[in-house]
């Protein structure tokens, strides 16, 4: 078999920017069953894999990638899922950039060979083609526990099934999924899909109880002592949002990215009035923040009818935490980029509506703590943006249901849940990871937690 | 016997035109609920998240009574539902109870919709040993709701009416005025209610420097600690009516800040509004 010598991936088909700025369906449209096999093509099979170190949860990346070349896609997934509970999920949202594919050989001469590109394929193709629903493993007998079916819960539930346990998984929202359903909007991963997910991990054996917050419906000394369960792992995820502290931040038009997210992903607020729940974004937005979940708010406030959407961002492009490629999609969206600024202060009318954001330009001075290059203000130079909303997106506090209701349970200042590397708490039987331990992070970092937590757990239940 | 399902409507009772009570079946709810605490509901699957505030709750028969007030949209919408019906989420009980520890005589008020959440907490004071003037405000005599529940809450049960058609013309500061100024003296005040009320009262209280505590039902989606709509100043700092209320002191509240944010999708309730109209126009409701 030839390689395919190709220094570039192949390109990924997405809908004309133009177009998908007026729909909410997804952005990247996916590789073909030819495309797959082209750019499968490009991966040299390596000995000794340094994508596979490069993975949070360890995909058997070169093996998946030779079943589809051999045409087997069923088997490449059932390769994939050896290590992954959630493969659609994660080949749309990793950042593979710096993960598996920054360690890829193609990728010291031209680019790495696209892996989340064909894992989303490989994923999708399973789900069109499936037979019957996933297998269920006897069970071994023991309950455990897991507060949240974000990604680190679902990883670690779904891993426990796996090996037998009685897993049931609390959600307090009303659905299911955690931030792939209230945060990651519907164009960079659709709900369907993240549905049908959950439901294949529900096939496992894996119980999901939603409308039950942890901590206040009932608390993890109870779900331990009163209703049977051996182990709990903690994947509470994002608490309370950031604010910078600037004047103006409660005028009515000033959002959370969280509370904005939600509004539009999870309770549906594009359908309104048809879903009950509204969000006013206005003809002017300007979200601030450089994460992804800036661009995804920025995104989702240019779908929702803002003209003007800006982006305002203390530092320079080479600094903005967000992926390449949400940057380059919100780009070719026409979202407004003002980098080195950083706002001073948001103001409003009369009635307490917002009509601008004031800024500041920034220039760049001596590194910091992050080894970043620290933005400095320049003075006199503020200007104020008129907007109708302003999108707050810096980042937010672990949720603080648990730590409030479970006093002995160790925490960091910040309100962070203490672990140790394997996921373990300071209290018998009770593991954490995702936001609840490390603050803001990816939705693979969750899983990867929720995956040594896992391991924890049954080695900890096969040694008591 | 039919078994009962979770989130059924068990019991269903219009107070007045505009106010009606419901009790739900739903038993990790009822086992934890205290006076003061809140719970999110959804009607369907379109439903936004509404909070309401817990009016009662029957541990043995796994219940929990709402309140509410048909105002908008969602309220409207839910008072369509009957007892044998189920609600599609119903989740709590959410922020922190009320904390009534050393209160001994406390003047508990309540206005609108209000006197229905205050009611739990006046019960719950009374109960406890307590002193309790509950005043209660409505509109006029035919509003007046649970007169007997509340008669049997409190040492001293005052009714207003803004007309003055039960023979007590006025509204609830009237009464708390006229309480102070004939010297009785609180250690606490509780006041629930709109809040226009609530900084009225709050504005008399500070004069005479009685300790006063509110209970603020902001806007908010998750209700634990997610999103941050619920936000409010309090003696200058950000606070979350999910997570650090919704009780609050009286006096330290911006309450200029949370009457504007109130107001915050006033046109969309109107939208909200006119499509449920439509609604029960096609199904012959009116």
């Amino acid at each position: 078999m030839a390689f395919n010598l190709s220094l570039t991936k192949l390109p990924m088909p997405t809908q004309d920017p133009q177009e998908r700025i007026k729909n909410l369906k997804e952005v990247s449209t996916g590789y073909t069953v030819e495309m797959a096999q082209e750019e499968a093509q490009r991966c040299l099979n390596c000995k000794n894999p340094r994508c596979v170190e490069g993975c949070p949860v360890n995909v058997h990346i070169p093996e998946f990638i030779e079943q589809i070349k051999l045409g087997n896609f069923k088997e490449a997934n059932a390769i994939i899922k050896q290590t992954n509970a959630l493969p659609a999920i994660c080949g749309r949202v990793c950042p593979q950039e710096s993960q598996c594919e920054s360690k890829c050989v193609r990728g010291i001469k031209g680019e790495p060979v696209g892996i989340g590109r064909l894992e989303r394929f490989v994923a999708d193709y399973a789900m069109e083609h499936k037979e019957g629903p996933a297998e269920k493993v006897p069970t071994n007998g023991h309950k455990v526990a897991v507060v949240g079916s974000g990604p680190s819960g679902l990883t670690c539930a779904k891993d426990l099934a796996m090996k037998g346990y009685e897993v049931t998984v609390f959600e307090a929202l009303h659905t299911a999924g955690g931030v792939l359903v209230y945060g990651i909007p519907e164009f960079r991963l659709p709900k369907e899909l993240v549905k049908k997910e959950i439901e294949t991990i529900q096939e496992m054996g894996v119980k999901i109880v939603t409308n039950r917050v942890i901590g206040k419906s009932i608390t993890i000394d109870e779900l331990m002592e009163e209703e049977g369960y051996e182990a709990v792992y903690v994947a509470s995820g994002a608490g309370l949002p950031k604010w910078q502290g600037i004047e103006g931040e409660n005028l009515l038009g000033v959002y959370s990215a969280n509370e904005f997210l939600t509004r539009i992903n999870l309770m549906k607020a594009y359908k309104f009035p048809e879903y009950a729940t509204p969000v006013r974004v206005g003809k002017a937005a300007a979200i601030i923040g450089g994460g992804n979940v800036a661009m995804d708010a920025a995104r989702c406030a240019k779908r929702m009818g803002a003209e003007d959407t800006y982006i305002i961002y203390r530092r320079g492009l080479e600094e903005m935490p967000a992926r390449e490629e949400e940057i380059h999609h919100a780009m070719e969206e026409g979202i407004i980029f003002k980098f080195l600024t950083n706002p001073t202060k948001i103001v409003g009318n009369d009635k307490k509506r917002v009509t601008g954001i004031e800024c500041i330009s920034m220039q760049l001075g001596e590194p910091d703590a992050s080894g970043r290059r620290r933005p400095v203000p320049i003075e006199g130079s503020e200007e104020i943006i008129p907007v109708d909303s302003v999108i707050v997106a810096i980042g937010n506090n672990p949720n603080p249901l648990i730590p409030q209701s479970t006093p002995d349970l160790a925490i960091q200042k910040w309100g962070g849940i203490i672990t140790d590397e394997n996921g373990k708490t300071n209290l018998e039987g009770v593991y954490a990871g995702g936001d609840a331990v490390t603050g803001a992070a990816t939705v693979i970092l969750a899983m990867g937690a929720g995956k040594k937590a896992a391991a924890s757990i049954d080695e900890y239940l096969k040694n008591k | 016997m039919e078994s009962i399902k979770m989130f059924q409507i068990l019991k269903k009772r219009e107070l007045n035109p505009q106010v009606s009570l419901m009790e739900i079946y739903a038993p990790y709810v009822a086992k934890k609920a205290l006076a003061g605490q809140f719970i999110i509901l959804r009607v369907d699957d379109e439903g936004e998240r509404i909070p309401l505030t817990i009016a009662d709750y029957d541990r043995e028969k796994q219940t929990i009574t709402i309140i509410y007030q048909k105002v908008g949209y969602t309220t409207y919408h839910l008072d369509e539902l009957q007892e044998g019906d189920c609600l599609h989420d119903f989740v709590g009980p959410l922020g922190k109870a009320s904390e009534f520890e050393g209160i001994k005589k406390a003047c508990v008020i309540g206005g609108g919709l209000g006197v229905a959440i205050a009611y739990p907490q006046a019960k719950a004071l009374y109960e406890a040993g307590a002193e309790v003037d509950f005043i209660v405000g409505f509109r006029n005599k035919d509003l007046i709701i649970l007169e007997d529940e509340f008669q049997n809450a409190c040492t001293d049960l005052k009714i207003m009416t803004d007309d003055g058609s039960n023979g007590n013309k006025g509204f609830v500061t009237n009464a708390l005025k006229e309480k102070l100024e004939a010297g009785v003296m609180y250690d606490t005040v509780i006041a629930i209610g709109p809040l226009r009320m609530m900084q009225a009262v709050a504005n008399m209280t500070k004069e005479y420097n009685i300790k006063t505590i509110v209970s603020m039902n902001s806007i908010m989606i998750d209700g634990t600690g997610m999103c941050g709509g619920c936000r409010l100043t309090v003696g200058g700092k950000t606070k979350f009516a999910c997570v650090d209320g919704p009780d609050f002191d009286a006096h330290e509240v911006d309450f200029e800040e949370a009457i504007s944010r109130a107001e915050m999708y006033k046109e969309e309730e109107q939208l909200s509004m006119e499509k449920h109209m439509c609604h029960m126009i096609k199904k012959g409701g009116f």
